[in-house]
């Protein structure tokens, strides 16, 4: 067996005339995981992803998809990849069977398995009953589940995705997650790029960051949230209640000290500000429940990571 | 799920691939093969058809009407509908076929969906151009067979000249060069139109003014020029063939009015020499064309 699936960007840099769209990004992606790479629109994710299949050439830096050059040879480092990068669009007169079929066929895939693989992943992308309708009638939102289905055809070792979930309704996008799970389980290196912060705290394990060409951070999605959430900093989560809260319960607040502050936000609903980031965050869970003030849950995670992602990209909102 | 993830352990590696991906000399005619098709399935394709089938309608129904001259010798009647007819068959087949074809990549971001497998750019170019070829060759067949169908009308069935064998060969090495070079001027552009455009003008007047401009002009073989090439595909109907590598220069003196000398040189090309010409023109296009589409951004 060979050694685990990797990813290395090696100080990749591509400027467009006086733009430096990509500036000297190191990252280095191995095992089976899903890496989020995140940024706002512009970023350069795209920019970086289009390198990473030599569909544009760096400036400076090079990339390798397990040990093998991207751009000494496109052919064989793609080989066991499976990319969708920006939306491609598909000849309007093939149907997906046959866009599918070609793409299959040009991947290896051989002939009597076409069908089966075909099949599973138009299932996957919920596409089977358009297999055989010609795509130059189908929505971008279709499209784009043709184009996903595409990137999996051949069963890839690595899946690339430049945000898949383009184009496609709120069901969509939650079915895309639904696959990126389904690959994580099969033990695939998943590399999906996003401008939403939602769609990478749900799937993935780690996060790459970037802004202005650069990499901001690179770390467990844990870690991102550890890191940022030091002592000093305060932090808010809103705290839901089975009943609403009484005196002696408000009395219980105001005496904890793990609380900065608190207000009602609705009758069973408190926003509690308090410190110590995640180790804090653990014992005023701790403590909220001691009090027997009816606690039911509490939900704030995804909001550090969001003051993190927009602190970072220093943008206000 | 967590205890799924358990239970397989943690370092199991992603399945090998199964499928080996195949070679350069594979994948090409694979391609060329779904290119072919989507070309079958185009609205231009059934346009191109329609042109012909119009153009050769047409030609049935003058000739049959006028009677021209050229009715009574099957080797001037070839002469005059085949070799006239088929460069502007050639031309329009080339631009409809390949007009776009690598410009139309970008502009229509299908080339996104195929740079996503791992195959080199080459591949790609070569593959649409094999394509193209064909698609233009069955459009080359039709014309041919209007044309036969006349010919066999007025002169019986075997009286087919050899001439227009030879011909049909020739047309098939220019069709070779004009697509080549109309896959370059397609390659130098990520707008289609431009592509488009180049080559309707080069072809249908850009060449053969180049060719005057240096016979007349410049008084020299206008060798370079493919439209000069191009005019062996007629010259081999003729009683004397000109045969050979080299060009013939015939020059002509007239006496104009007022006793003034006029001295017009022309020159006709060497079947062999056409053929070179041509077969230049293809290579050196490709070459270029595929170097130019190796360093294209898909961006
Ligand atoms: N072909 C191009 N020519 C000029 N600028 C480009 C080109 N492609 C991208 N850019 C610029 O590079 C920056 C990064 O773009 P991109 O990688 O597409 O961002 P993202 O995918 O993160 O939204 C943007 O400022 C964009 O305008
Ligand atoms: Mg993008």
């Amino acid at each position: 067996m060979t050694s685990s699936s990797s990813i290395v960007m090696d100080g990749l840099t591509k400027r467009f005339g006086q733009l430096t769209a990509l500036d000297h990004l190191d990252l280095k992606l191995e095992g089976s995981k899903c890496v989020g790479f995140l940024g706002p629109n512009g970023a350069g994710k795209t920019t970086a992803l289009k390198l990473l299949s030599d569909m544009i050439f760096p400036t400076e830096g090079e990339c390798f998809i397990n040990g093998i050059s991207v751009q000494e040879e496109r052919k064989k480092a793609l080989a066991e990849v499976g990319l969708l990068i920006e939306t491609p669009e598909i000849y309007p007169s093939l149907t997906p069977r046959e866009a599918l079929g070609m793409i299959a066929d040009l991947r290896g895939v051989p002939h009597s398995e076409w069908n089966a693989r075909i099949e599973t992943v138009l299932s996957e992308v919920k596409m089977m009953e358009w297999a055989d309708k010609k795509v130059g009638s189908f929505s971008k939102g279709m499209k784009q589940r043709i184009n996903i289905a595409a990137s999996l055809v051949h069963d890839p070792e690595i899946v690339i995705l430049d945000e898949p979930a383009t184009g496609l309704d709120p069901r969509g996008m939650a079915e895309v997650r639904d696959i990126v799970r389904s690959l994580k389980k099969r033990n695939r290196l998943i590399f999906m790029s996003s401008h939403i912060l939602q769609e990478v705290t749900d799937v993935c394990d780690e996060i790459a960051l970037i802004d202005k060409g650069k990499l901001l951070l690179y770390d467990t999605l844990a870690n991102t949230i550890a890191r940022f959430s030091d002592a000093g900093a305060q932090s808010t989560v809103d705290a839901g209640l089975s009943r609403p809260l009484d005196s002696q319960g408000e009395g219980k607040l105001k005496t904890s000290g793990d609380i900065v502050s608190f207000e009602s936000v609705e009758p069973t609903r408190l926003r509690i500000t308090f410190k110590g980031g995640m180790k804090g965050q653990e014992k005023l869970l701790q403590s909220l429940v001691a009090m027997d003030i009816g606690i039911v849950s509490l939900s704030g995670r995804a909001n550090a990571l969001e003051d993190i992602y927009l602190q970072q990209i220093g943008r206000g909102d | 799920m967590a205890a799924e993830a358990e239970v397989t352990g943690e370092h199991i590696k992603a399945a090998e691939s199964v499928f080996n991906v195949p070679g350069t000399f594979m994948q090409i005619p694979k391609l060329m093969r779904y290119q072919f098709s989507v070309y079958l399935q185009s609205r231009r394709f059934y346009a191109m058809i329609s042109i012909i089938v119009v153009i050769g309608a047409l030609l049935s129904v003058v000739v049959a009407h006028f009677r021209p001259s050229f009715i009574n010798n099957n080797l001037a009647f070839y002469g005059s509908l085949f070799a006239g007819a088929i460069p502007v068959v050639i031309v329009l087949a080339a631009v409809f076929f390949g007009g776009d074809a690598i410009a139309g990549e970008f502009q229509n971001r299908t080339g996104y969906f195929l740079m996503s497998v791992p195959i080199r750019r080459a591949t790609i170019y070569v593959a649409k151009y094999i394509a193209a070829f064909l698609a233009s060759l069955a459009i080359m067949a039709l014309y041919v067979v209007i044309l036969l169908i006349n010919g066999v009308y007025y002169f019986g069935s075997n009286a087919f000249p050899w001439q227009l064998g030879l011909s049909f060969v020739l047309s098939i090495a220019y069709l070779a060069a004009v697509l080549g070079t109309t896959f370059l001027f397609s390659s130098l552009f990520k707008t289609s139109a431009y592509g488009f455009v180049m080559t309707v003008v080069l072809f249908l007047f850009g060449f053969s003014l180049l060719e005057d401009l240096m016979s007349l002009v410049v008084k020299m073989e206008p060798w370079m020029v493919i439209s000069y090439a191009s005019g062996v595909m007629g010259d081999v109907f003729s009683s004397n063939i000109h045969w050979g590598f080299t060009g013939l220069t015939t020059t002509l003196t007239t006496r104009g009015p007022g006793g003034a000398i006029f001295r017009s040189t022309s020159y006709t090309p060497g079947v062999g020499e056409g053929v070179l010409i041509m077969l230049a023109y293809f290579i050196i296009t490709a070459i270029v064309g595929l170097f130019r589409f190796e360093r294209q951004e898909f961006s």
